[in-house]
């Protein structure tokens, strides 16, 4: 039988700060200038979501590995789950409510992803979206592979992944809005 | 789940970061996180005090020393930053070869070399890399600053011979030497899994022979371990042959985990497939 007795042990000396201590962030996100503090361990995802209400974020495994979660970091795809929000002070971050026009117009990504039925229950379609934006982002030329590794990146428990694939090959200009697709069988 | 109440300090400089990670309390490193978040997020870790050295401008930096021509990368430099880094390729192509096969490109936009090798997750590649091509750390404690080679680095699973108040600021790969080449092999169930097993393979050919072998598995133990038999028989060797019964001498003496991801078995299996591999592979690249 496993024992699990632990030695004794004095008490934190001296007492953690938290959680009430607070750190002060200053932060670009969606273009506008925030500023909040912040608790040493609140996440990044639940700063967006419980702070400032973007819910467009998505949290899942809390782990790094389903994508739902994804934002763009300075321009770059990060999981915001894996990231603390004091880590975030001076940093600008994009999330999904940050892709469409002000008049409500959708991104192409975000219109691809409609068009091409992307999405069932919607609730990895930001992380999908979000990976997309950046590697469009990242200009120079976009090959089958980064696309694969971008629809790889996020995990998808409804549409078995034909029409994300799709979806993602229109948004990133490998087959053209009329073109014919050949790419949805194979991989799932 | 949510990580458990912690203090966080934003580390300045190397000394801050130090003295921080001394001042009598269970401190972690925290830099791109992509180890330590998850860990703090499952409650597995549960630091007094997180130092955070992703704002100290001095180790951010990928570097050519000019005396001897070693690739030199600080602490806070990312995955994405080396794998993507014109002289990596061109001298340390197994490096990036490694990197290619961490997670996700968001992971590898956030983690970094050095975490990789602090951490030592017994499932990683860096670890493995670092002790086939000779790696060492530059570690700063209070006492000052020493250099630890990658082959006195592993201690065991999520271990290292380091104690809590050290910081590692760079870690360095030597220049490549002419006839050096290498490979790495791996195979995970998904594209960005663990890997169920891996391993890193350095050659140093001349003259149509092998003159000096690395061969480092991991996901087979307790973290990057030299297979030290296969070594010794490939010295000398004229093709990227092992003889099967040193193969199966050295695979015999792994303890591999035996889990819910694969038996025991299935990873001996595929050591041996993987380092018959990357030892072709390498030899094919010296070619």
């Amino acid at each position: 039988m496993t024992d699990h007795r632990s030695p004794a042990r004095p008490p934190a000396s001296p007492p953690l700060s938290e959680p009430t201590a607070r750190h002060t962030i200053s932060l670009t996100v969606n273009g506008a200038a925030v500023t909040a503090e912040v608790e040493s361990r609140l996440l990044l995802t639940d700063f967006l979501r419980h702070r400032l209400r973007l819910t467009g974020t998505h949290v899942g495994c809390e782990q790094g590995a389903c994508g739902a979660c994804t934002i763009q970091l300075d321009g770059r795809a990060v999981r915001s789950c894996l990231m603390l929000a004091a880590q975030a002070d001076g940093r600008e971050i994009r999330t999904i409510e940050g892709l469409a026009a002000p008049d409500g117009e959708l991104s192409p990504v975000q219109q691809a992803f409609a068009d091409q039925h992307g999405l069932q229950c919607g609730f990895c379609t930001p992380g999908f979206v979000m990976s997309l934006h950046a590697l469009l982002d990242r200009g120079g030329t976009i090959t089958d592979d980064d696309v694969e590794e971008c629809v790889d990146s996020s995990y998808c428990r409804c549409t078995g992944y034909v029409n994300i694939r799709r979806a993602a090959r229109h948004a990133t200009g490998l087959i053209s809005h009329h073109g014919a697709d050949d790419s949805g069988a194979g991989h799932g | 789940m949510k990580p458990p109440p912690f203090d966080y300090a934003a580390a300045t400089s190397v000394d801050h970061a130090v003295s921080l990670l001394n001042g009598g309390r269970d401190a972690r490193v925290i830099a791109g996180g992509q180890s330590l978040m998850p860990l703090l997020n499952l409650r597995l870790a549960g630091p007094e005090l997180v130092v955070d050295i992703g704002r100290i401008p001095d180790l951010g930096t990928v570097t050519i020393d000019p005396t001897d021509g070693a690739l030199v990368i600080g602490a806070n430099v990312t995955q994405a930053e080396v794998a993507a880094h014109p002289d990596v390729a061109a001298g340390w192509p197994v490096l990036v070869d490694a990197i290619r096969l961490i997670g996700h490109a968001q992971i590898r936009n956030r983690g970094t070399i050095c975490g990789s090798l602090a951490h030592n997750d017994p499932l990683a590649e860096l670890p493995a890399v670092a002790v086939a091509f000779n790696a060492d750390v530059a570690v700063i404690s209070p006492a000052g600053q020493r250099t630890v080679a990658a082959t006195d680095l592993f201690a065991g699973p999520f271990m290292t011979t380091l104690a809590g108040g050290d910081l590692i600021v760079a870690v360095r790969f030597p220049a490549p030497r002419a006839g050096s080449t290498g490979a790495i092999r791996e195979f995970a169930t998904r594209t960005g899994d663990y890997a169920t097993a891996g391993v890193v393979c350095r050659l140093d050919l001349a003259d149509g022979a092998v003159s000096g072998a690395r061969v480092v598995v991991f996901g087979l133990g307790s973290g990057p371990i030299r297979m030290n038999g296969v070594e010794a028989a490939l010295v000398g060797a004229t093709a990227p042959t092992i003889d099967d019964g040193v193969l199966a001498a050295s695979i015999a003496a792994l303890e591999p985990p035996d889990d819910v991801h694969a038996s025991a078995a299935t990873r001996t299996e595929l050591a041996a497939v993987l380092i018959t591999e990357a030892v072709a592979e390498a030899w094919e690249r010296g070619q």
